[in-house]
């Protein structure tokens, strides 16, 4: 390899991002093009009598205006569920349908009611509040725990206790059995809550049916165009695979929001056809909070049961997991398999039961939102640790010093296999939290908390430490535990005849910077420059078949199907080097950009090797011209990064203000290709966790109305809630892929809420404050002060 | 969103934009800044059939010194007042409203006109004019008239300036209590409006407090003076005891807004916090 893996190439994107020349969804125009706006419901339960839509179509400019009724006559469903989880007792999952317009009853505030066409965007806002629409308001449900009783009110009629499955994870006897023999049983009853993705850029669609060819054509805010691709055409409208393209261009940010094939997106592809004219739809800040899928949101009682001498027996959660109103794609693995798998933690926890109900509310649907279902994870584990440790009096770094499984690194040592279901790959958990005591300068701190104890101050110090599962993942495997899905990805290297490269990946960037590491590894592996290699991702019609980006898989999984794309380039051009140098290639080794005889000065370079493949008039013989390989990669299992968090918070004691004086990473992901986008990935994903910890929740009130639905309400952290972040990382390799590679995009988000949560709980150990429901704001905490008084 | 459609008029002189009032009537609105208004019309909770933009009238644009008190036209920006040295010596709370009002943006655009007609409870500067003890001069088809601050703000989004008025100026007067005076505000996370915002000006010159207002904006459905803790504070030496028993009143007698992110019982405690470090602040 040569220089620049490992270096912190500045990011090739930056470039057009910084300048604000991106070009997004709804920067695009088509001639004739014509503007959708849907109109959503404003009540969270309603049966709808009437929908009214004469006026609406009678205004000047507007084309068409359809109901539920017309989609319903087309035969099309909705957006379909990815992931089947079934009921303890065998029972099939519910699968209650979506559509993409409601007919018969609407479920959340936001569902869509009608969708109205006009030449312009303002005359199809207009229209849209001339449909009249007579609703019949009924009860509605938020409280996931509330809506399994008896008597709640019903979500689907053909979702009995609005349950959609029951799932268990574990060995339930043994782990009664280690509760009845705990010496010690620390337990946390709490909501993890509801929070709003949020991506800068909303969603949007500009959709259009050329009726020349039979084509369809959708630019769409993707995470994964392929995905949608399939979901669009195979479930969705039934449009022949090929005969459907599907662009995501500049993406503005996702955390998960968009990699589910939303209904309106199908909606505006449908109606290019019904018009014979593009259409397109971009969401408004509203909607973005009425309709793109949020987080979290789990109701959990949970038990950590303790030996006498301090070592983790046991552990045990109920989780109640709203769904939101319909399935999206992934909605069931989240709380499931994405959730209860991690619940072992870092420990060598012998007993784990995990239980999750999942619920479907009069809210928003949920999915995955960075992180999904491992921050919940995380939560649980990392706040009974913490707490547990506290109530016997142990410091909390040395409890779990000693309750962490050993150093493996997945070579010498065996992969680690836990009590729910997986094989942790390589890890060094010691490693990283001795490093951060250090780091952190833990007994001085501590030394530190201490004076400004004796100062009448409230400072506190709290501990996460994490593993994760992501590089999502060995088909089989998930296909197993339910996937409809496999999640390979794949990657083509096309080899000009000068010598440039252009890599076609199934991952797609919106924010992570794949257009510099992918780069960075081609490059460095040709012996070629960064400006010699050009990546293109996000277009149907131009990259292979790949599953996109989510789950912290793109250089795990595409990053290895880039390197197998690269071996075999490397094979065919040695095989025709070998030609030119008259050897045989097992003569020659690849170095600083061209193949060498071995022990002698001959050599032919990349780019005469490119050329004479392209220009074969002196060729092996039997050999094909050209150089181009594409590859698929399934990875062997997921990748396991880790790492150990310290938060130090101070609160003021008039006003109950959480402030965050220090804030102390090291995550281990593995061998590092660009050290300042991991830092980047690390900081965001930090800020990400500490929002949902002091500033970020949904707000519903009981008839489902959703309080904050605006950026002046819903409080996103800004650059100055933030701290100082001090990272650093070990490093240890994942021995299942080439490159050595875990991922690094959710571990920040996945350590940081409990860190921040127990530093509050720390700081409060005087006033007796156990736990306290997140997000921690001002008045949370003030209050707790003053009852504990 | 997108608004409703709407007429846009652009007025070049104050006695063009009050006949232009007087044309449209109820229909019209007056755009200064846009930043309350138009996120309104985006909204269309506000769907004015006309705007007529002051923007161009160059006249309005002033801070001036006239000896008794300090005229600032109706639109001088939040950037304006918050980088002006003369406000920072004769009324430096209404200079640290300015500057912590939303962002660069927002505070290159909006203007302390604007800001004043449109009276949201939750606006920062409401309290600090009733504190700086301001007059308000508005224009309209029958001249010019003044309006003593305490009369200003009448209710929930309320206040006296008349349908076919235009705000043109806003005078604090330049004694001692305002070149005294301070604003502190306890941000709402993410709007970064004041849920408090306590603004003092004060006279101790003479030893004791001599001249004291407090106002307070975020904190009742409109921005208050707290007459209560002016008279505990009044006579009286500003020191730890005077300031914890003065401040342990503040917005006692009053109604104090709740809503779902902050109960009125943490905001009136908050008052209470806000006004003990204004003070403090002050000594
Ligand atoms: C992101 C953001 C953050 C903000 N943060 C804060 C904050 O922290 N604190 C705060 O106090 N404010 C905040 N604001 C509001 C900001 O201060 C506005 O600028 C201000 O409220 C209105 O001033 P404007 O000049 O923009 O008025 P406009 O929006 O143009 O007008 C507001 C209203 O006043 C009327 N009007 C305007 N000028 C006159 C006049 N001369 N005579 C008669 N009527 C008039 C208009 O007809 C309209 O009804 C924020 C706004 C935004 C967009």
């Amino acid at each position: 390899m040569g220089d620049l893996i490992g270096k912190s190439v500045k990011r090739v994107e930056d470039n057009r991002f910084l300048k604000g020349e991106g070009k997004y969804t709804d920067d695009f125009n088509m001639p004739n093009q014509t503007f959708a706006v849907y109109l959503r419901s404003p009540h969270a339960h309603a049966n709808l009598v009437s929908v009214d839509i004469s006026a609406a179509k009678a205004m000047d400019g507007v084309i068409t205006v359809f109901t539920g009724k017309d989609i319903k006559d087309a035969g099309i469903v909705g957006s379909i569920c990815g992931w089947q989880v079934d009921f303890k007792n065998g029972d099939t999952m519910k699968e209650p349908g979506h559509p993409i317009l409601a007919f018969d009853k609407v479920r959340h505030v936001g569902d869509a009611v009608a969708l109205v066409i006009a030449e312009d965007f303002g005359t199809a806002v207009d229209a849209a509040s001339a449909v009249e629409v007579n609703y019949e308001v009924l009860d509605a449900i938020v409280d996931p725990k509330a809506a399994v009783q008896d008597g709640a009110p019903q979500v689907h009629d053909d979702v009995p206790n609005n349950t959609i499955f029951d799932w268990e994870l574990g060995n339930k006897e043994e782990t009664d059995a280690a509760f009845e023999n705990a010496h010690h049983i620390t337990e946390l009853s709490y909501h993890n809550q509801k929070i709003v993705p949020n991506a800068i850029e909303p969603r949007a669609a500009l959709a259009h049916f050329d009726s020349n060819d039979d084509k369809y054509t959708l630019y769409t805010t993707s995470q994964n165009p392929h995905l949608a691709r399939l979901i669009i055409a195979a479930f969705v409208l039934s449009i022949p695979e090929h005969k459907l393209r599907v662009i995501a261009p500049d993406v503005g940010g996702g955390f998960g929001s968009k990699i589910f094939t939303y209904n309106d997106e199908c909606g505006v592809l449908w109606a290019s056809k019904q018009i014979g004219r593009p259409v397109k739809w971009t969401a408004d800040r509203t909607e973005a909070f009425l309709t793109d899928c949020h987080g979290r949101d789990h109701v959990t009682d949970a038990k950590l049961a303790l030996d006498a001498e301090g070592n983790i027996t046991g552990l045990r959660t109920k989780t109640y997991a709203s769904l939101g109103a319909y399935l999206s794609n992934f909605s069931t693995c989240i709380p499931t398999w994405l959730h209860g798998t991690l619940m072992q933690g870092l420990y060598t926890t012998p007993a784990v039961h995990v239980d999750v109900t999942g619920v479907v509310t009069n809210t928003v649907p949920v999915d995955a939102v960075r992180g999904a279902g491992r921050p919940e994870a995380s939560f649980c584990v990392e706040r009974l640790v913490e707490t547990a440790a506290r109530e016997i009096g142990m410091d909390p770094a040395e409890f779990r010093l000693k309750n962490f499984i050993p150093p493996f690194d997945g070579v010498e040592q065996e992969g680690y296999q836990t009590q729910v279901a997986l094989q942790y790959d390589s890890g060094n958990y010691e490693g990283a939290l001795k490093k951060v005591l250090k780091n952190a300068n833990y007994e001085k701190l501590k030394e530190e908390r201490a004076a400004a104890r004796s100062d009448g101050k409230l400072m506190g110090i709290g501990f996460s430490t994490y593993v994760e599962a992501c590089g999502i993942a060995p088909s089989a495997v998930v296909g197993s535990l339910g996937a409809r899905v496999g999640l390979y990805d794949a990657a083509s290297i096309r080899v000009h005849p000068t010598g440039k490269v252009t890599i076609f990946v199934g991952a797609h960037s919106h924010g992570q910077g794949h257009e510099t590491t992918f780069a960075q590894i081609v490059a460095d592996s040709f012996g070629i420059g960064m400006d010699d290699v050009n990546v293109l991702h996000g277009d149907t019609e131009n990259v292979p078949f790949g599953m996109g980006t989510y789950g912290s898989r793109s250089l795990a999984v595409c990053g290895s199907a880039i390197m197998k794309s690269v071996d075999k380039v490397k094979e065919k051009g040695a095989r025709i080097a070998a030609h030119k140098l008259e050897c045989s290639p097992e003569d020659l080794e690849f170095a600083n950009g061209s193949w060498n005889v071995k022990g002698t000065e001959k050599s032919v370079g990349f780019g005469d090797v490119a050329l004479t493949a392209y220009v074969p008039h002196d060729y092996p013989e039997n050999e094909e011209p050209g150089l181009d390989f594409a590859s698929f990669y399934d990875p062997t299992n997921f990748v396991y990064p880790f790492g150990a968090h310290i938060c130090v918070v101070e609160i003021d004691k008039d006003t109950g203000e959480v402030k965050i004086v220090r804030y102390i990473a090291v995550d281990d992901a593995g061998n590092i290709i660009n050290p300042m986008i991991a830092e980047g990935q690390v900081h965001g994903g930090i800020a990400h966790g500490i929002g949902q910890a002091l500033y970020e929740g949904a707000l519903y009130d009981d008839s489902g109305q959703l309080l904050n639905a605006s950026m002046l309400d819903y409080c996103i952290p800004r650059a100055d809630n933030m701290p100082f972040f001090e990272t650093d990382h070990t490093i240890t390799p994942c021995p299942h892929n080439p490159l050595g590679v875990k991922g690094i995009g959710e571990a920040g988000t996945i350590a940081s809420t409990p860190a921040v949560v127990n530093a509050v709980m720390d700081a409060l150990t005087d006033y007796g404050v156990k736990d306290l429901q997140m997000p921690l704001t001002p008045q949370r905490v003030w209050t707790a002060m003053q009852q504990a008084k | 969103m997108i608004p409703e459609s709407f007429d846009y008029q652009r007025a070049s002189s104050v006695s063009e934009a009050i006949s232009l009032l007087q044309k449209h009537g109820e229909d019209a609105k007056i755009l200064a800044g846009g930043h309350s208004l138009v996120p309104t019309m985006k909204l269309r909770l506000a769907t004015p059939g006309t705007l007529i933009d002051i923007g161009g009238i160059s006249e309005l644009k002033y801070i001036n010194d006239k000896g008794d008190y300090l005229a600032i036209g109706a639109r001088a920006t939040h950037w304006d007042i918050e980088s002006s040295d003369l406000v920072a010596q004769k009324a430096p709370a209404l200079s640290q409203a300015a500057g912590q009002i939303g962002d660069v943006q927002v505070r290159n655009r909006g203007t302390i006109g604007g800001v004043l007609a449109h009276s949201d409870p939750q606006a920062d500067y409401p309290g600090v004019v009733l504190a700086l003890n301001a007059t308000i001069v508005v224009q309209g088809s029958r001249g010019e008239r003044t309006i003593a601050v305490s009369d200003y703000f009448t209710g929930l989004w309320e206040t006296a300036l008349g349908e076919d008025e235009l705000l043109t100026e806003v005078r604090i007067p330049t004694d001692r209590a305002n070149a005294n005076s301070c604003y502190l505000k306890f941000p709402q996370p993410a709007s970064r409006y004041p849920f408090v915002g306590c603004a003092v000006a004060m006279d101790s010159s003479a030893g004791n407090c001599s001249d004291v207002r407090i106002g307070f904006s975020g904190v009742g459905e409109t921005a208050f003076r707290d007459s209560g803790v002016e008279d505990a504070l009044r006579g009286n030496t500003l020191n730890e005891s005077a300031i914890a028993s003065a401040s342990a009143k503040a917005a006692d007698a009053r109604s104090v807004l709740s809503d779902v992110f902050v109960s009125e019982e943490y905001r009136r405690a908050m008052a209470k916090v806000y006004l003990k470090r204004a003070l403090t602040k002050l000594t």
